[in-house]
């Protein structure tokens, strides 16, 4: 059904008793144009794209856990495209544009709220470099604007600025359509854009194998709930896309580790916009239900183990409230940490693998929500045509053959 | 907070140490082709069990040492130092 103003109003008339289910649990079927391994973000994502872009809806979603339960449920949900190199500029702008319309395109409510994303400037060498990535920017055609000290504590009163900062605030560089969107509801949205196309989203499947042919050609995975068969398989599982790698009988080169996120009590609004400042390894910003969502920088040694480290997880919240003084009495309430796939040069692998038949969506690291609409847009273009869509070109596994890699560990946000 | 013992310093937090990632990588010869230089640089197994990593103790003795840990419980299975063969623990 259709949610509108109109559908909320029967819904009330009849006691909210007859909601039918967002999207179908159907068993899954012995074959399939495609079969996509992975539930989250960008699963669903590809999987809505290769049905309403490529007219495929003969395509299966395998997902091991519970829909957006990995990373698309453990992030941030900041949204952003300040990225420095053109390719990542294109393809992470195009991502941004896509959100900008995504609530209408999927009539699900993402809950978008460009509310602005400052980086702010410890040192005059912070400031120079982020004159250069605002230029930069600029030259390709995304917001960016230098804020002064003062434009900083006019924007975010609760910022310490006072001379006895422990991390003097010097300026800012702001991306003002860059804010923040209900993760849960990306995932959920897609599920059901793409449910509603005929794709089949089936949860508690894991995959345990790869079937191939004679010439080595993928042909099906083998499942907890038996075997499928199609003859193209994407795989889109982050942190894990190692392991399934290992499956198939090929090798990444992604590290996976932990990455820290917080969210303290809900209190009133107090901040409203998205602060990072990378020299701390801090981000925060307050969600909609009033909670102070902290982000952290890596656990730097490699884990698949959903928790962070207590070191970690002390040096963020020190930086939190050195920033943010008045935050000191505010209670944690969860803290949790989600499995990235960090690659070299931070940027993403969205194409064939070794394996013929068989592709790859990885390699977002620590900034893989922001990016699900055009993961799913470009990963969904490779699966139905076979070829790389041009925006995802330059992010192919043979670059770290080539050496052409696309360094953005600066504009992937936090450290690495 | 994981507590690692260093060989030459005992126990200590784990914020005294780096991880440096992979260990037992072997250096292609001169004649290497780019495919096999970008593996070397490059592709790890990343493994959801036990990983042979090296670690360095940067706010200690500053010495480098070689570890067999569990990606998944963090359990420290084995600590040897550089040079000495990897431990039955990390032959999984």
């Amino acid at each position: 059904m259709r949610y509108s103003a109109l559908a909320l109003l029967r819904g009330a008339l009849s006691g909210h008793r007859n909601w039918p289910p967002v999207w179908r649990s159907p068993e899954p079927r012995a074959q399939y144009d495609v079969v996509i391994v992975g539930g989250g973000g960008h699963g669903l994502a590809s999987a809505y794209y290769l049905a309403k872009n490529h007219g495929l809806s003969n395509v299966a979603v395998l997902e091991r856990g519970w829909l957006g339960g990995g990373n698309t449920g453990r992030n941030t949900t900041v949204v952003r495209s300040n990225y420095l190199y053109p390719e990542s500029a294109r393809l992470y702008d195009f991502s941004l544009r896509l959100y900008e319309g995504l609530a209408r395109e999927l009539n699900f409510n993402i809950m978008l709220s460009q509310r602005g994303h400052l980086m702010l400037a410890h040192s005059r060498h912070d400031l120079e470099s982020m004159s250069r990535w605002a230029n930069t920017m600029l030259m390709h055609g995304i917001d960016a604007k230098l804020l002064t000290r003062d434009e900083v504590g006019a924007l975010v009163p609760a910022l310490d600025l006072s001379g006895e900062a422990r991390y003097p605030v010097l300026g800012a560089f702001m991306q003002p359509r860059a804010g923040t969107a209900r993760h849960d509801a990306v995932a959920w949205g897609y599920a059901r854009g793409a449910d509603r196309l005929g794709v089949d989203i089936i949860q508690n499947c894991e995959v345990t194998g790869f079937v191939k042919d004679a010439n080595g050609h993928v042909t099906g995975v083998d499942t907890s709930r038996g075997r499928i068969l199609a003859p193209r398989i994407g795989i889109a599982a982050a942190g894990h896309s190692s392991v399934l790698a290992k499956l198939a009988g090929f090798s990444l080169p992604v590290v996976s580790y932990a990455l820290q996120a917080m969210v303290t009590e809900p209190v009133k609004p107090r901040l409203d916009t998205v602060v990072i400042s990378p020299g701390t390894g801090a981000y925060v910003s307050q969600s909609d239900k009033g909670e102070m969502v902290i982000g952290a920088s890596l656990d730097l040694f490699p884990s698949y183990a959903q928790r962070g480290s207590f070191g970690v997880l002390q040096g963020v919240l020190g930086a939190t409230l050195a920033m943010f003084p008045s935050f000191s009495r505010l209670r944690l309430m969860r803290q949790w940490a989600g499995i990235v796939d960090v690659v070299h040069d931070s940027s993403p692998i969205i194409g064939p693998t070794p394996v013929p038949g068989l592709y790859i969506n990885c390699g977002w690291g620590t900034g893989g929500f922001k990016a699900i609409p055009v993961g799913g847009w470009t990963f969904a273009h490779v699966l139905a045509t076979g070829r790389s869509h041009e925006l995802a070109e330059a992010f192919q596994l043979e670059r770290f053959v080539t050496g052409r890699l696309i360094d953005e560990a600066a504009a992937s946000g936090i450290a690495h | 907070m994981m507590q690692l013992n260093c060989p030459w310093c005992g126990p200590r937090d784990e914020n005294e140490f780096v991880c440096g990632g992979t260990t037992h990588i072997d250096r292609p010869a001169l004649g290497a082709d780019d495919t096999q230089w970008g593996r070397y640089l490059f592709f790890r197994d990343n493994p959801k069990g036990v990983h042979l990593e090296r670690w360095r103790h940067a706010s200690g003795c500053g010495q480098w040492f070689n570890m067999a840990r569990h990606t998944v419980t963090h359990a420290v299975l084995a600590v040897y130092r550089l040079g000495e063969p990897p431990p039955a623990a990390g032959k999984s």
